[in-house]
């Protein structure tokens, strides 16, 4: 199935782009058939800038990995006092 | 049989991309509109069109997301029209317009065209069947279409699905077919047991070997009976 499902998120940071870093100011995220992976669907994500991407294509496991691992280290005690 | 890349004209007048394969023979024969699937203008989908325009028909593949991206790589262009919130019904159904256009003014051409649509294109095809003059659609696959576009089919409708995909569902494959009944449509579906979506795409682990091989054999049947000359 198609799922016609995006979501897209503010962010301020930069990307690498092979070449070089750029300034990224979108995340767009979406669960659907992928580009390269060999998967059927997949959780993907454009980081985007100005005329530039990173994508990512994830398992769904991988992407809740993902998404779990930013959250434990954005809460490290070490780290939270520096938010 | 000759392949190459070529520019029409699309909603709006818009100049747009579009893969163009047929047989060089000089033989009048039917045309065909491919609409390709989500993830774009890809190489898996111009292996399609290739297929038609090996089968004898002059096959045309519009690039739906070539406004997004000009001249970008299928899953650059996929990307910006996902951001920009997906391909409008409006400038789908302009560009499929512009690409029968293309193939009616063609010289080989024997007046009749068909249209067949994968996945998201699946979709498009039931769309461009009921609002375009076309002369038989093959929907394979296609989720979230509105049952209320039923009453205006134009034209015979090939619906090729598998049971184990979600969209459309098994539940979703019939209420369309009902809704067609009630209309008094001419359909033909077939749905394959052990294949979901994307039965079609070799390159994907949803591929399905006997349902893409018997679904070939349908869509060359349903064509030959529309759209080639009496």
């Amino acid at each position: 199935m198609c799922t016609y499902v995006t979501n897209t998120a503010t962010v301020a940071g930069s990307g690498y782009g092979g070449d070089d870093w750029f300034a990224v100011d979108r995340a767009v995220v979406y669960f659907d058939h992928p580009q390269d992976a060999p998967l059927d669907h997949a959780l993907c994500i454009d980081l985007r800038g100005a005329g530039a991407r990173v994508a990512v294509e994830l398992d769904a496991a991988s992407a809740r990995r993902l998404a779990e691992t930013i959250l434990a280290t954005l809460d490290h005690d070490e780290v939270r006092p520096l938010l | 049989m000759m392949a190459e890349t070529i520019t029409i004209k699309g909603h709006g007048g818009d100049d747009i991309e579009a893969y163009f394969a047929r047989p060089t023979d000089g033989d009048r024969r039917p045309g065909v509109v491919v609409l390709h699937h989500m993830p774009g203008f890809d190489r898996e989908m111009h292996e399609i069109a290739r297929t038609f325009g090996v089968r004898g028909y002059a096959a045309v593949m519009p690039n739906l997301h070539h406004r997004y991206a000009p001249g970008a790589k299928p899953g650059d262009a996929a990307a910006a029209m996902r951001e920009a919130g997906g391909v409008p019904d409006e400038q789908c159904l302009g560009d499929v317009q512009g690409a029968i256009d293309f193939l009616m003014a063609r010289p080989e051409s024997n007046g009749k065209v068909g249209v067949i649509g994968y996945c998201s294109g699946g979709r498009q095809s039931l769309l461009v069947a009921c609002n375009l003059a076309v002369d038989a659609a093959v929907d394979c696959y296609g989720g979230h279409s509105d049952l209320a576009w039923a009453p205006d089919l134009r034209c015979p409708l090939l619906g090729l699905f598998g049971t184990e995909d979600a969209a459309p569902s098994p539940a979703d494959v019939v209420a369309l077919e009902e809704a067609l009944q009630a209309s008094g449509k001419t359909y033909e579906f077939h749905s394959y047991d052990g294949a979901g979506h994307a039965f079609f795409s070799v390159d994907r682990p949803a591929y399905r070997l006997e349902a893409a091989k018997d679904g070939w054999k349908r869509i060359w049947a349903f064509y030959g009976q529309h759209l080639k000359d009496a």
